[in-house]
């Protein structure tokens, strides 16, 4: 099995503030730590698992900044075998379908069986990216899946649908799967694996390398346009409970007994 | 500019929500773009749903053939292609649903249309539409722009509106399927229920919710000495679950279980929109999270914004004194 896997670098911002920035188009990212994308991630681990199955390759794909090498070394440490990193201000990354054209444009012309990239990215939500990549490669896909079984030329996706129900589609190969975070464990990087990563292959590229002109992926060629980004108005009616800690606590548990809640 | 279009989902014999809500927010918006609300259903024998939405829509076009048996985005895109070159509506609403995320970008890319992913509003800006989405798990929203000619395509969150009443009688339109043939390399197979737990969360009159901020599992021993002194169930987040901290049958959400207790408490939670939908049917809410801008808090009946390992096993403590 010839596999991609597509990872992004999104900041951390489940208990962080975001604020705009003076552009009105962008947030202020100084104060984020990054990682590799949730979902990602356990696109890392499934491709690995199923490189340990059957046999062969992971390439891993990241459309990113060099600090996005960390996060590659990473995987490449799991059980990648090398990596390409498209780094390149000239493509609108706040448009999905052109994130999905410059992944597409790496894979597109090489061999390969299985594209896997997260479902969704934490940042931006789109849910997107994957599937908009299968269109442009011209092969089947299928998006949030949560159970992957591949067979002899064609995999059996295990879709999460709502209520925990799944969706079971069975696809030819080549094809693009989005993983839904849950599908598998992802593992942690061995420290030999840590050592091994620093010599992989890690190419960086730039537009002219993949084939493609600023004209088909920069923003101008957008067909969508961000107008501006602002902190939404939070309407809550909720009680907020003041004090340190344990009056906090206090007030509450005192509330859910004499409020007749429990 | 057109008529909105809006794809029904529907799904082992029921309509989802989500195409109500499309339909109520595309009649809302249908005279702004100059056209009227055109329901699209595509399906087997589903005549039952075509009436329903005909209450909700100007035209109802329906696509009624044995190959849509079953749900298949790339069969679905097939159709919708020919509809839109068709029709050529101004707008094309499809939801942000298991269904929709598996169909939309490809239809984009395919048809080359402005796309929009995830829209919780469409704003009017010198008569031109904005879409409305959001960026960060909710802490950040953006407007923007379509550039070039319509149609133009999004996909609209479920749950962010009520449905309205129906208050329309749209013709319904019998359409022969522009698909003549299966496609042999997406095939369905079959749906797989989801599995059954010891405790159904559903029936739980109080329940404790956990999510990324316990960190680890250790910390969830804190978590069941509150669940046993208060008599609630442990429910949770998809982090939770994805961590192996909660069973996958309680996990809370739209891809998990909607749930309408008298008493919810949620503990580390941030409150993705995924997870809100789940539980803002609960009778009284109770955030505890060290973030004062968590979404959570939107739905909060009392917020309590603090670190939650101070918090709880005082919570607790208190608990048991009060109840002796």
């Amino acid at each position: 099995m010839k596999t991609f896997v597509c990872i992004k670098r999104v900041p951390d911002t489940s208990e962080a503030e975001v604020k705009v920035d003076a552009t009105g188009k962008d947030v202020d990212n100084s104060r984020f730590s990054f990682d590799i994308n949730d979902a990602d991630n356990y696109a890392v681990e499934e491709a690995v698992l199923i490189k340990e199955a059957k046999g062969g390759t992971v390439q891993v794909v990241c459309l990113g900044p060099q600090d996005a090498d960390v996060m590659i070394r990473m995987a490449l440490a799991k059980g990648g075998d090398s990596a390409i990193r498209i780094d390149d201000p000239r493509i609108n990354v706040l448009d999905p379908l052109k994130v999905a054209k410059v992944l597409a444009a790496v894979v597109k012309g090489q061999e390969f069986d299985l594209v896997l990239t997260g479902c969704m990215a934490n940042d931006d939500g789109n849910m997107a990216v994957g599937v908009a990549m299968a269109e442009e490669l011209g092969v089947p896909h299928a998006a949030m899946v949560k159970k992957l079984e591949v067979e002899d030329g064609k995999v059996k996706a295990h879709r999460e649908l709502e209520g925990g129900i799944s969706e079971v589609v069975e696809i030819d190969l080549p094809a693009v799967i989005t993983i839904q975070t849950g599908i598998n464990e992802p593992r942690y990087a061995p420290i030999r694996g840590i050592r091994q990563a620093q010599k992989k292959e890690l190419k960086v590229l730039k537009l002219e390398d993949l084939g493609l002109a600023e004209s088909d992926v920069n923003a101008d060629s957008s067909l969508v346009e961000l107008q501006k980004l602002y902190i939404p108005e939070v309407v809550s009616h909720a009680e907020i409970i003041e004090g340190e800690p344990e009056e906090k606590a206090e007030i509450m548990a005192t509330k859910l007994v004499k409020g007749g809640l429990l | 500019m057109g008529d909105v279009f809006v794809l029904i989902e529907h799904r082992q014999g029921t309509l989802r929500d989500v195409s109500l809500e499309m339909l109520t927010k595309a009649s809302e918006v249908a005279g702004q773009l100059g056209g009227e609300t055109v329901a699209v259903l595509i399906g087997s024998g589903v005549d039952s749903f075509a009436e329903k939405v005909a209450g909700y829509s100007d035209k109802v076009l329906y696509v009624d053939d044995p190959l849509f048996a079953d749900y298949n985005s790339e069969k679905y895109q097939k159709v919708l292609v020919e509809l839109i070159k068709q029709y050529n509506p101004g707008l094309v609403m499809i939801g942000h649903t298991t269904q929709g995320v598996d169909l939309a970008p490809a239809l984009a890319v395919e048809m080359n249309l402005p796309f929009v992913t995830d829209v919780i509003d469409l704003e009017f800006v010198d008569g031109k539409p904005q879409p409305v989405r959001q960026y960060y798990q909710g802490k950040v929203n953006a407007n923007f722009a379509f550039k070039g000619e319509p149609p133009y395509l999004i996909t609209f969150r479920e749950a962010t509106l009520e449905a309205g009443e129906p208050s329309k009688q749209g013709k319904v339109e019998k359409v022969e399927s522009p698909l003549k043939e299966d496609i042999g390399y997406r095939r369905f197979i079959e749906y797989v229920e989801a599995e059954v737990g010891d405790v159904d969360i559903t029936q739980s009159e109080i329940l404790i919710a956990v999510g990324r901020g316990i960190r680890e599992d250790k910390n969830m021993a804190m978590i069941e000495d509150l669940a046993k002194t208060i008599k609630a169930d442990i429910c949770g987040s998809r982090a939770a679950t994805d961590a192996g901290w909660i069973p996958h049958d309680r996990q809370v959400g739209t891809s998990g279980k909607t749930v309408k207790p008298k008493l919810y408490i949620a503990i580390g939670i941030s409150g993705a929109f995924q997870h809100l939908a789940g539980m803002k049917g609960a009778k009284t809410i109770v955030a505890i999270n060290k973030d004062p801008d968590a979404p959570i808090f939107t739905v909060a009946d009392f917020a309590i914004i603090d670190d939650l390992f101070k918090v709880v096993p005082k919570l607790t403590e208190k608990l048991k004194e009060l109840r002796g």
